[in-house]
């Protein structure tokens, strides 16, 4: 039925199949739509947070999103800057999922605040000296310069590059397109940063606090280091993920390769910069604050000692030595292994620096504040994984997203 | 009268906990005062706004030798390091902001977006969110205060060391051609509900005003100093376990000397 959409020489689902699994994920989205306009309609007191935890599971998501979305700008910085030509082939994709991750993030926002309406508060009487103003700045340009990126692929559609002005238009957007690589990965280096710094400028939070440099304190650098360390597993990952669900290879494996190897020696220099991170907070900030690297990790089940473990060891260590070796890249199990472990690294280095810093208590005779989000949180945070999803399956099956494909997968006429 | 032409002020609190009784007077006249919202159910504290919050500290031991010290804790307006306190610093929206003439710390809840990051860089918990809309039973609305404008949903409020009776006071000594407050003409409501006298309330910097003494007391503390909030509310308290609770302490350091920064 819309097989003149499909790009030549591809072969895709059939039309009904393709329509029950976008049924299915509507499903989810609508759900999701609910409980935003839940949110939005009778306001905050829909979710469980609370004055504890002003900051909770909907930050943790547009954190975690943003790191994982990374892959966007750093693969395009890779391509465009330092001129990695093989990840063309995945640089389309990359694109697409930073996309994906950046909108989600800016209607998490949305739904976030207590007066949506006043929004544009942000940039109108905007703080220079606020992190979060960096970020909402950041944000939206670099999602304006993502939507850019976009455009061209949008345009390569079968059916609309048969326009002349939009055949050349996607053309001309391409011959200049290292110049907005090159602005998107000046901006995302800032907006990941300033995530980072949102935590680390909490003087009076000594879990999330950092000194630094100049007025960017140490997990200004630490973050936008992540994003673009952990963001290119995630690219490896759903890639490997869309091979799985098609059934079909998509990407070359020294595409993977290569991507794979920048990412392992990312994390592994990251994962050296976080260790010397924590040691000086121990040893030395919390320390003149009468504070101990212990009085943070409580025998809850939650923030145990082990949650530092699981981020820096085997959310950190255990990927950035499988990625680094040929045989771990080569491996499809391991490859799979340490890109699931990378990508839960990051989300938890996000979670703590978002939760547990509003969990644990900094006045002596204050306890430990616990949360547990409601159903509607859940449900506004699946709400963009379901969006996502609904995006990647019509990109894939109207635009070319992977240039090898045609080659991997030759249809028989 | 200009700006220019009025001495620097730093208007502080010293709340004496030998004298606090816990009656808990004090939130309910800045409630009152300041038209706080509230609701059927107020079981859950985390929900709760009460600009003044009274806390109940003990010493830990078992009984007989378990001793009991009430702490109310408004907003501490930390001066922080030459203004920049915790909450000013990270509003995207300057919707909160360091007043140098009065050090106080100031909130507009009508620019407020209701992000809520002033609350996470908060670490006395002092800043509160309006989950819902404020409902006041009926008739009760005929007796909010016309000096305080009540706040919508989704914005966030705190103690504002009632800054609208200086508002107040201010214009009348701008009419009696004055340009300086006496110490009694701009007091804070929990100051003059507290039947224990526990609170006292003045400018830091005036030797004429009480707090000015009452901070170079022996006996006097701040809460979390070792970050650097710079706090404006001072506390009394003759023992040293309730001193020793104001802020974090490795086993082998001493109860902190007082470095007075007003």
């Amino acid at each position: 039925m819309d097989s003149a959409l499909i790009p030549e020489g591809v072969k895709r689902c059939p039309f009904p199949q393709f329509l029950t699994g976008l049924a299915v994920v509507g499903a989810v989205l609508a759900w999701g739509v609910f409980a935003m306009l839940l949110c939005w309609l009778k306001g905050l007191n829909q979710t469980n947070m609370n004055d504890s935890y002003g900051f909770a599971l909907w930050i943790w998501a547009d954190l975690a999103v943003i790191a994982l979305g990374g892959g966007a700008f750093f693969s395009g910085f890779l391509k465009y800057i330092v001129g990695k030509d093989e990840l063309k082939n995945i640089i389309n994709f990359a694109v697409l999922i930073g996309f994906i991750c950046y909108s989600s993030a800016l209607l998490i926002l949305a739904i976030d605040i207590g007066q949506p309406l006043r929004g544009w508060h942000i940039f109108w009487h905007a703080n220079v000296h606020s992190m979060l103003t960096e970020v909402a700045f950041c944000l939206s340009c670099y999602f304006g310069v993502l939507t850019i990126e976009y455009i061209p692929l949008i345009l390569e559609n079968r059916q609309i590059d048969k326009i002349p002005f939009f055949h050349n238009l996607s053309h001309n957007m391409h011959e200049v397109m290292a110049v907005f690589a090159a602005t998107g990965a000046f901006l995302s280096c800032f907006h990941q940063g300033s995530l980072g710094g949102v935590a680390g400028v909490l003087f009076g939070r000594p879990f999330a606090y950092r000194e630094g440099l100049l007025v960017w304190p140490w997990t200004f650098f630490l973050f936008t280091w992540s994003a673009a360390a952990y963001g290119p597993c995630f690219t490896i990952f759903l890639t490997k993920l869309l091979e799985k669900i098609t059934g079909k290879k998509l990407v070359k494996d020294n595409v993977i390769d290569l991507l794979a190897k920048i990412s392992g020696w990312m994390i592994c220099t990251y994962i050296i910069a976080k260790i010397i991170d924590t040691w000086y907070w121990a040893s030395v900030t919390v320390h003149t604050r009468g504070q101990t690297l212990m009085d943070f990790y409580d025998d809850n089940l939650l923030y145990g000692l082990w949650i530092l473990v699981a981020e820096i060891v085997v959310g950190g260590i255990f990927p950035a030595l499988i990625l680094l070796t040929k045989k771990g890249r080569s491996s499809e199990s391991l490859l799979w292994t340490a890109v699931i472990l990378a990508c839960l690294g990051v989300c938890i280095n996000r979670w703590v620096m978002v939760l547990q810093v509003m969990a644990v208590p900094v006045l002596p005779f204050e306890d430990w504040a616990l949360y547990y989000p409601s159903w509607q949180e859940v449900a506004t945070t699946i709400l963009p994984v379901a969006y996502g999803v609904i995006l990647v399956m019509i990109s894939y099956r109207y635009l070319p997203i992977f240039p090898q494909e045609r080659e991997l997968n030759p249809v028989e006429s | 009268m200009t700006q220019e032409h009025r001495k620097e002020k730093k208007y502080g609190m010293v709340i004496d906990l030998d004298k606090c009784t816990g009656c808990g007077a004090c939130m309910v006249a800045c409630m009152a005062e300041n038209n706080v919202p509230f609701k059927k159910d107020e079981t859950d504290k985390l929900k709760s706004i009460t600009w003044i919050r009274v806390y109940k500290l003990t010493n830990g031991k078992p009984y007989p030798n378990e001793e009991i010290c009430y702490l109310p804790r408004p907003c501490m307006h930390c001066e922080g390091h030459n203004g920049h306190s915790p909450c000013v610093t990270v509003c995207p929206a300057i919707a909160t902001d360091y007043d140098r003439e009065t050090g106080i710390v100031s909130q507009i809840p009508t620019r407020c977006f209701g992000c809520r990051y002033c609350m996470g860089a908060c670490p006395y918990h002092a800043r509160y969110f309006n989950w819902w809309d404020p409902v006041w039973p009926e008739g009760m609305e005929k007796s909010l205060s016309p000096n305080v404008s009540v706040r919508m949903r989704g914005v966030v409020e705190k103690c504002t060391f009632c800054f609208h009776r200086y508002q107040l006071a201010s214009e009348k000594a701008a009419l009696d051609g004055r340009r300086e407050l006496k110490e009694e003409e701009y007091q804070t409501s929990c100051t003059q509900a507290c039947p224990a006298g526990a609170i006292t309330f003045g400018d830091l910097l005036n030797k004429e005003h009480a707090v000015y003494h009452l901070k170079k007391d022996h006996r006097a503390f701040r809460l979390l100093e070792r970050l650097g909030t710079n706090p404006k509310v001072y506390y009394l308290s003759s023992r040293e376990w309730v001193r020793r609770s104001g802020d974090n302490y490795h086993p082998d350091e001493k109860t902190g000397e007082i470095i007075s920064h007003h």
